[in-house]
């Protein structure tokens, strides 16, 4: 049972995006590893529209005040087991929005991350590279 | 014996997992033929196995304040009514002497039992977006059933005012294919494009849009309430286009079948893929005024002999 459950997990992961405040840089990026250049369908990857449907989220961006409560919402609403992948500098660190009064900080104090994936933004490869990762990390 | 046989027949073959996971399999070939048009490698074979496996072990979220039983009967409808459908078609199609009359009229119900189940379940899971693709869904089914039963109503007149569905199987074979007289042809078109409308493919997927309202009743599913949506979806898509063969192509108790089968998949497929979605208003004119008419043609033709 448990080995049925990890193989359709690894073989399709249907990710959800979760845009919390990002330059909107990251987003591009991912929205390119959907195109047919990439083509993220080959390994069952499929962009959906619907927390619920979602086995990882996609979360890029910065984590502030604003939107804190949004992210876990949508947490909270994806069903479980469900990965969390932070795409790009600004989700693994707040680096230089660190001063700010509204950021509060990384987004592992709130929400388990399974993998960090740096670059500002992150070339596609990187991206589907994390993804492996997280998926081996099962 | 016969309760085995018959449980049989509903469960196993030509029943629910027969017609699931050939189901299944067509819409490997579905997202196959897409990435390809895409010019993209696509998924493996076994993704909707994967995918269907996925959510089955997932855990099912009930949303707050959603009717519970209605949001669960709602799938359940779906799966249901498509497993009889397949067993009627089967035994109909191999066997026409096991017809009643009226039969057809009870086919019609079990394929208005699908939609009905995406609109039990839209409704009753407490979300904006999934209501308004409830109300898209119950819209776009009044447009499609007025051609598709007028289309039913030319198979009808040209089986002699048969309402029994193996008699209809019985009158192609003695004249041939209704198919190939103009009136057959039209009903063929009608009924190919309710199809399209009934699986809710592009140019009709107004219900679920997936950049408007998400995934429009569906939105508030997950686990197996989900895979049961998927798995209904899947078996539509194997029983509609039989139920086309059967009823303007001359049956599929043959293996030519085959053939025929798949040149329809691929056109639906192919439909699907190089059109725009519509408006849910355009989508009622273009079923009613448009397709109305031409089905409306087909039927004085019909009655005509033509
Ligand atoms: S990591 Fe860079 S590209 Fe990505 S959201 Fe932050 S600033 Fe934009």
């Amino acid at each position: 049972m448990g080995n049925a459950k990890l193989w359709g997990l690894k073989k399709s992961p249907w990710v959800f995006h979760v845009a919390a405040a990002p330059c909107n840089n990251c987003d591009i990026e991912i929205l390119d590893i959907l195109t047919p250049r990439w083509d993220v369908e080959r390994f069952g990857i499929v962009l959906v529209g619907s927390p619920r449907h979602a086995d990882a989220l996609l979360v890029t961006g910065v984590l502030n005040r604003k939107n804190l409560p949004r992210v876990l919402e949508v947490y909270r609403q994806t069903p479980k087991p469900c990965l969390v992948i932070a795409i790009g500098a600004c989700a693994c660190h707040p680096n230089i929005f660190q001063p700010s009064y509204n950021v509060i900080g990384p987004y592992d104090k709130y929400i388990p991350v399974d993998v960090y994936i740096p670059g500002c933004p992150p070339k596609p490869e990187a991206i589907i590279l994390g993804v492996v990762k997280a998926l081996q990390r099962l | 014996m016969n309760i085995v046989r018959i449980l049989f027949s509903f469960i196993v073959f030509p029943g629910f997992i027969f017609s699931a996971v050939i189901g299944l399999f067509l819409t490997w070939i579905d997202r196959k033929v897409t990435a390809r048009i895409h010019w993209r490698v696509g998924p493996p074979w076994f993704q909707p196995y994967a995918d269907f496996l996925k959510l089955l072990l997932k855990e099912t979220i009930i949303p707050e304040g959603s009717s519970k039983v209605l949001f669960f009967l709602g799938p359940l409808l779906g799966v249901v009514s498509m497993s009889i459908l397949a067993v009627m078609l089967f035994s109909m199609n191999f066997n026409p002497a096991s017809s009643y009359v009226g039969d057809l009229i009870v086919i019609i119900y079990l394929l208005a039992l699908a939609p009905i189940g995406i609109i039990i379940g839209g409704s009753a899971s407490k979300n904006p977006l999934a209501s308004v693709g409830a109300s898209r869904e119950m819209t776009q089914y009044f447009a499609y059933e007025l051609p598709f039963l007028f289309a039913l109503a030319i198979v009808i007149l040209k089986a002699g005012g048969n309402i029994k569905f193996g008699e209809i199987i019985l009158a192609q074979e003695a004249t041939g294919p209704f198919l190939y007289s103009l009136s057959g042809v039209i009903a063929a078109v009608v009924i190919l494009l309710s199809t399209q409308a009934k699986l809710s493919f592009v140019p009709f997927d107004i219900p679920e849009a997936e950049q408007e309202i998400m995934a429009g009743p569906y939105i508030e599913y997950s686990g197996v309430a989900l895979a049961m949506y998927k798995v209904t979806r899947a078996m539509m898509f194997f029983t509609l286009p039989l139920f086309l063969i059967s009823l303007v192509w001359g049956g599929f108790a043959n293996w030519w079948a085959i053939l025929k089968f798949l040149l329809i998949i691929v056109l639906i497929i192919l439909i699907k893929n190089t059109n725009p979605r519509l408006r849910i208003d355009q989508a009622l004119k273009f079923f009613w005024i448009g397709i109305g008419i031409l089905s409306i043609l087909g039927l004085v033709l019909a009655f005509y002999g033509l």
